[in-house]
């Protein structure tokens, strides 16, 4: 960054100035690296490591074959590419893509379901009206309780004698294999989430400042106006980063469908509890090449979606940014004028 | 050599912090185990203190009886280790113990169908049989602690499974007694059971309850999961029957709907709802109920099969020795001193944890205290083991899957045996 800005107002000098100068960059740089060493090493330790060492361990295979005594035959097998080929073509194939479609179809319906009741939350929650930090508070309550225990309690609601069934004044048997169990999900998960997403969409809305809105106002803009040209593109940089976070979440989802509807259940079964079946079956070079699938699939996801929905938030950071930089430069250029 | 179980370790917790999912490329990736292989055959040798792992100790019994080894043999103490009440989680923290070599553990107290798993990764050691006077135990509870005709573990507590039934509806029906027979039950059931009371319920949600109730079914039919060798055997007429049994129960509403989501807890509210005529359930159920709504109103009988009883299926724990631990001569004998008749009987007494030795379901005062003992004892008797299978999670993943398809309606009983059979072929060529 520094070096790309100090470019175009480097001022013509003389050659001695500029060797110091570059100098000072390098001395600075090193300085920078070795401050910068223990977070790199940390770093690498708690996450290159673990990546590396997984990639390595889904290349091999251990412990499939028993001797002629019934023992376990010992020792790690090269096997190339071949965990990999068997996720996606094997005879278990059909479960990895009947995971990766629920992974896919939670991450959609619940996102979607999430922003838009976040965003109603945040909405209510900005009025000023009495009690509302109580109502904020509460908010946070589906927020603080760890996903399994609120897997438990949706289970109870969820049972064929729940409140669930008592509600709809129908018995249906949410936590069977079918679209029902999905549902369960869905709505367990979104009751979870969405105050999630409704504050960070708070934290977004208390920054638009209040002349705008009465600018609006008097120009006679609508309620409707003024939500969809003021407060939804003053609040988009907030609400992508809550979007993006809840993606990432949610394409690793685990704990929810495996405590509220079950191991094995293929209706929703997601990438992280397929692989958390075969480490629990010992099979961990098939479980590593399921993680790394999954590590490549939020990877790109979430490079996806910066791309296409955030990259123009970033520019427009960087613009403001450089607008700003732009006219300290300038107004340090005037005074040193004036002073000289 | 000594780095290895610490690098191990930090490298589980390592991969367990990061957001990736990762955790699961930990287990290990050295194969460097070539003097420890020798350690399933190694003497029982040495003395010290030692470790009892096992789940959490809710009657707090355990730890007496641990209390009252340590006072007999200072110098030799045991101390006990709880591991998370979950059977899943202990095992992982077991499997995870014996991936690090490590000795922290000695004794551990193993679910019934962990046996094989544990003997052919050599992560337990074999047990000197002559040593243990096995006529004295169960005799279906010896088969549990053995892989392939040797023993490595020995049974401690058991269970199986009873019939529960309603004792005022019965007599309403006008039958002398509890079912014996599919039939009989059916038969009490369309007298009595209507008005929003089912008649049959057992433990039906895709989990390990269900390998249990279907294997039951099977085994009540006269028919086995897999033979003598091993080899699964569920394409038979006798399996077919057995799950016939079930499937035919959930179509016609012999067993009810939602008996489909019913594990232990589930099922035994409904019974003491008053909702089900008859319950399939482990003896634990009987205290509990004793407290119920139906309290005066229920016994239990041995599980009825389609000509006569049925065969329960084996549960409980048995008591192995890790390999890689420290201090084994200790270990036996605290092994010998927990199974001990006197054991046996005061851990009863404390839990209602059925014992492993065929005298104590005579002993006057465990009768008085425990009504059902005969009716268990009989039903222990009868009562088959689950498969040895060394791959037991992808093998009852295979029972449950088509088990659980076959009730739903997904596919017939034929089909589902047909495949389970094909797939249980695959996992016990190797």
């Amino acid at each position: 960054m520094t070096t790309v800005i100090a470019a175009p107002e480097q001022p013509p000098s003389t050659g001695v100035k500029a060797a110091r100068r570059k100098g000072d960059v390098q001395g600075s740089g090193r300085l920078a690296a070795i401050l910068l060493s223990p977070t790199f090493i940390v770093l690498a330790l708690v996450v290159g490591y673990p990546i590396l060492a997984a990639l390595r361990e889904s290349l091999f295979q251990r412990g499939q074959g028993l001797d002629a005594e019934g023992f376990v035959v010992e020792g790690d097998q090269f096997v190339g590419l071949d965990n990999y080929l068997d996720i996606f073509s094997g005879s278990n194939a059909s479960v990895f893509w009947g995971s990766l479609w629920n992974t896919t179809f939670f991450t959609v319906t619940t996102v979607v379901i999430e922003t838009v009741l976040g965003i109603c939350m945040a909405l209510i929650m900005h009025w000023a009206f009495r009690g509302r930090a109580l109502v904020r508070a509460s908010v946070l309550v589906p927020w603080a309780i760890p996903t399994a225990v609120s897997a438990l309690l949706w289970r109870w609601v969820f049972q064929a004698d729940g409140v669930a069934n008592a509600l709809i004044g129908q018995q249906v048997l949410w936590t069977t294999e079918g679209f029902q169990a999905k549902l369960a999900v869905i709505i367990a998960d979104t009751w979870k989430t969405a105050p999630f997403v409704g504050l960070l969409v708070l934290a977004g809305l208390q920054m638009i400042p209040r002349d705008v809105y009465e600018a609006a106002r008097v120009d006679g803009a609508s309620a409707w106006h003024q939500f969809w040209r003021i407060t939804l593109p003053l609040v988009k940089p907030v609400l992508l980063v809550a979007i993006l976070f809840r993606m990432l979440d949610v394409l690793r989802m685990f704990d929810l469908p495996f405590v509220l509807i079950g191991a094995q259940k293929e209706s929703v079964q997601t990438l992280s509890m397929l692989a958390y079946d075969e480490a629990s079956n010992l099979r961990y070079g098939v479980a590593a090449a399921y993680s790394t699938v999954l590590f490549l699939y939020v990877a790109i996801v979430a490079y996806a979606f910066v791309k296409l929905l955030g990259a123009d938030v970033i520019g427009e950071m960087r613009q403001a940014a450089r607008g700003r930089r732009r006219s300290a430069r300038l107004r340090l250029r005037f005074r040193k004028e004036v002073s000289s | 050599m000594v780095a290895t179980p610490l690098t191990k370790t930090l490298r589980c917790v390592v991969a367990a912090g990061t957001v990736l999912a990762m955790t699961a490329a930990c287990g290990g990736g050295d194969s460097d185990s070539g003097s420890d292989s020798k350690g399933a055959s190694a003497e029982l040798t040495g003395r010290g203190p030692i470790t009892l792992v096992q789940g959490k100790d809710t009657s707090g019994n355990v730890q007496k009886q641990v209390d009252a080894w340590n006072a007999q043999h200072p110098n030799e103490k045991v101390r006990l280790i709880e591991l998370p009440e979950e059977a899943d989680a202990q095992r992982q923290q077991m499997v995870q113990n014996a991936q690090a070599k490590s000795d922290a553990y000695t004794v551990l107290n193993l679910d019934v169908v962990w046996t094989a798993e544990f003997a052919a990764n050599r992560w337990i050691t074999p047990l000197p049989q002559e040593q243990f006077d096995m006529s004295k135990f169960l005799q279906p509870t010896i088969k549990t602690g053995q892989y392939r005709g040797r023993l490595f573990a020995v049974p401690w507590k058991t269970d199986a499974g009873l019939l529960y039934y309603r004792t005022d509806l019965v007599k309403k029906a006008g039958a002398s007694g509890p079912p014996k027979t599919w039939d009989e039950m059916k038969q009490i059931c369309d007298k009595v059971a209507k008005d929003g009371v089912g008649c049959y319920g057992g433990q039906f949600e895709k989990y390990e309850g269900l390998t249990v109730n279907f294997s039951e079914a099977v085994h009540s039919a006269g028919g086995s999961v897999v033979d003598d060798q091993g080899k699964p055997q569920v394409n038979t007429p006798q399996a077919k029957q057995g799950l016939d049994f079930l499937a035919e129960g959930f179509k016609s509403g012999f067993i009810p709907k939602e008996a489909i989501t019913y594990k232990e807890e589930e099922g035994r509210r409904a019974f003491e709802k008053g909702k089900l005529v008859f319950l399939r359930q482990w003896p634990y159920q009987y205290a509990l109920s004793k407290k119920s709504d139906v309290k005066d109103k229920f016994d239990v009988a041995p599980l009825p099969g389609p000509n006569g009883p049925g065969a329960p299926t084996l549960g409980g724990h048995n008591l192995a020795i890790s390999a890689f631990a420290k201090n084994k001569a200790t270990a036996l004998d605290f092994i010998k001193y927990l199974t001990a008749p006197e054991q046996e009987r005061a851990n009863m007494l404390a839990t209602s944890e059925a014992p492993t030795l065929t005298e104590l379901y005579d002993d006057a005062e465990l009768k008085e205290k425990y009504p059902y003992l005969d009716v268990l004892k009989e039903s222990l008797l009868k009562a088959k083991a689950r498969p040895e299978a060394v791959r037991y999670g992808d093998f009852t993943k295979a029972i449950q899957e088509n088990a659980y398809a076959a009730l739903t309606g997904t596919k017939s009983t034929d089909q589902a045996l047909a495949d389970m059979q094909a797939e249980l072929g695959k996992l016990t060529q190797q």
